[in-house]
């Protein structure tokens, strides 16, 4: 009778032990996979500009510095090494584009190209796309590092190593319109 | 949060059910009794019809509804970039799988989802609405359309659907037998006490075959109100934005246009009453006013 007693704590332990386990790695991985989703959307953002660069160029001469200035960011984008950074230089990035967008009102024919506006759209497209995978990321990494500091999980990812992971800093997004120089 | 909105849907379902199996027993005792002189053989003929239609409905629910509202289905986000990635940004926040997406050619600014779950879902947009929106703004309708997908909401307004419009086959089915089908019975009434509550079962039946059609749709639209305040309050903790939801209400508040084809099964499905009707809020409102959601968004993102 003991024995069995025993045997059924000893199962249940354990079958608490490797739930706890496999739900701190599905939280990790699923932070992991929205941090890739970042890192997918800001390839394609930053192989998106030589397009834009070109097409602009094409219509608007005088503004050789403002393109500069976006491959100068594009470039700073692509060596950045950690999330953050490649985050932040986008962030700048941002900037710089709406910069272009903004411009294009003073080049009527460059506005009324079709390659540019479609441009236009997968730019901004893919702008959101990194603005949410940011979000949903950050909220998958409170799930993760919440449930790897409350009890009893806490002593199981102690034991394994979990560490704790970090939220992504970004600056508001602020909603006003470019500004542009003559 | 989220997850209890799920579990009260699910609870939802399971009381529509009930409620539905009511209306369908007691119209099937009116047609045993009247046409087969045998109670249970109505109710048995009602509910083997109900399941099929519903469950024939329930499974062809997304096509047969894009049918009844002219939809036509998007191949590729060609066909409308800034919509099509708009869901897709959404539905990716939302970890749901995309949807299909329709546009509905009608000036009238409106939109849906359907489906039965987040793998079998549908959003619907009208070129009027599209045309209307600046980005946020069809941010936010969108962002209310992927929480009804996400709640699980098109389930329960699929299913009560289904089983409204299965009653209201029935419903006519009788209406129909009751004009050419003279009924068969061996004998004059048995005159024991089981013909008392032969008629008073006869009676309730009847009344429900009569009203039946009604009770669904008016339980269909209270299910219907109260879910449009709870896809609002999501889908702007969706983008994080309220301010895009709220322009858009205005923007709908503002359009008086009904939509030139309204079906009134899938009435309940808009994010705004298509038929536009501007009357005090009722029993039969399929959508709470617009100015009442506007202030209850505005309340709760203070």
């Amino acid at each position: 009778m003991n024995t069995i007693i025993i045997i059924v704590v000893i199962v249940v332990l354990i079958g608490a032990y490797a739930g706890m386990y496999n739900s701190l790695v599905k939280y990790r991985n699923r932070a992991r996979e929205f941090s890739s989703q970042i890192d997918v959307q800001l390839k394609r953002r930053t192989d998106l500009i030589p397009n834009l660069v070109e097409t602009v160029k094409g219509y608007a001469t005088h503004e050789k510095e403002t393109l500069a200035h976006v491959v100068e960011l594009r470039n700073s984008v692509t060596s950045a090494n950690s999330l953050q950074d490649k985050v932040d230089a986008d962030n700048e990035l941002t900037g710089a584009l709406r910069q272009i967008f903004a411009l294009a009102e003073n080049y009527p024919d460059l506005k009324a190209n079709q390659e540019f506006s479609q441009l236009m759209e997968e730019l901004s497209n893919t702008e959101n796309k990194v603005s949410y995978a940011r979000q949903a990321y950050n909220s998958q990494v409170q799930a993760y590092d919440t449930a790897i500091q409350t009890f009893p999980r806490n002593i199981i990812a102690g034991i394994h190593g979990f560490k704790e992971m970090n939220f992504l800093q970004i600056p508001d997004v602020d909603k006003e319109a470019p500004k542009v120089k003559f | 949060m989220i997850y209890e909105q799920i579990d009260r849907n699910k609870r939802k379902t399971y009381l529509i059910f009930f409620i539905f199996f009511l209306i369908l027993a007691a119209i099937g005792s009116f047609l045993g009794l009247y046409f087969f002189d045998n109670l249970y053989t109505g109710i048995v003929i009602a509910l083997i019809i109900a399941i099929v239609y519903t469950l024939i409905t329930y499974f062809q629910s997304t096509s047969i509804v894009m049918q009844m509202n002219g939809a036509r289905k998007l191949n590729s986000a060609k066909d409308a970039p800034d919509l099509w990635h708009i869901i897709e940004d959404l539905s990716m926040v939302a970890d749901i799988p995309l949807p299909d997406i329709y546009i509905i050619d009608d000036p009238s600014p409106n939109a849906f989802a359907t489906g039965r779950d987040p793998q079998h879902s549908a959003v619907a947009v009208t070129s009027g609405l599209y045309k209307m929106m600046d980005r946020e703004e069809l941010e936010g309708v969108l962002a209310h359309e992927i929480s009804h997908v996400r709640n699980y909401d098109i389930r329960v307004s699929t299913i009560s659907v289904a089983l409204s419009s299965a009653i209201i086959l029935i419903c006519s089915i009788i209406g129909n037998a009751y004009r050419w089908w003279i009924p068969m019975r061996d004998d004059d009434r048995n005159n024991n006490n089981s013909g008392v509550i032969r008629l008073v079962l006869w009676v309730v039946g009847l009344i429900f075959a009569i009203i039946g059609p009604l009770i669904a749709s008016l339980v269909q639209m209270a299910i219907s109100r109260n879910r449009e305040y709870l896809a609002d309050v999501s889908g702007a903790e969706l983008t994080r934005n309220p301010q895009g939801l709220i322009n858009a209400l205005e923007k709908l508040e503002q359009s008086t246009k009904p939509m030139k084809r309204v079906d009134d099964a899938s009435a309940a499905l808009y994010i705004d009453d298509p038929t536009k009707k501007k009357h005090f809020s009722g029993l039969f409102d399929t959508h709470p006013p617009l100015d009442k959601r506007i202030e209850a968004l505005k309340k709760t993102f203070e």
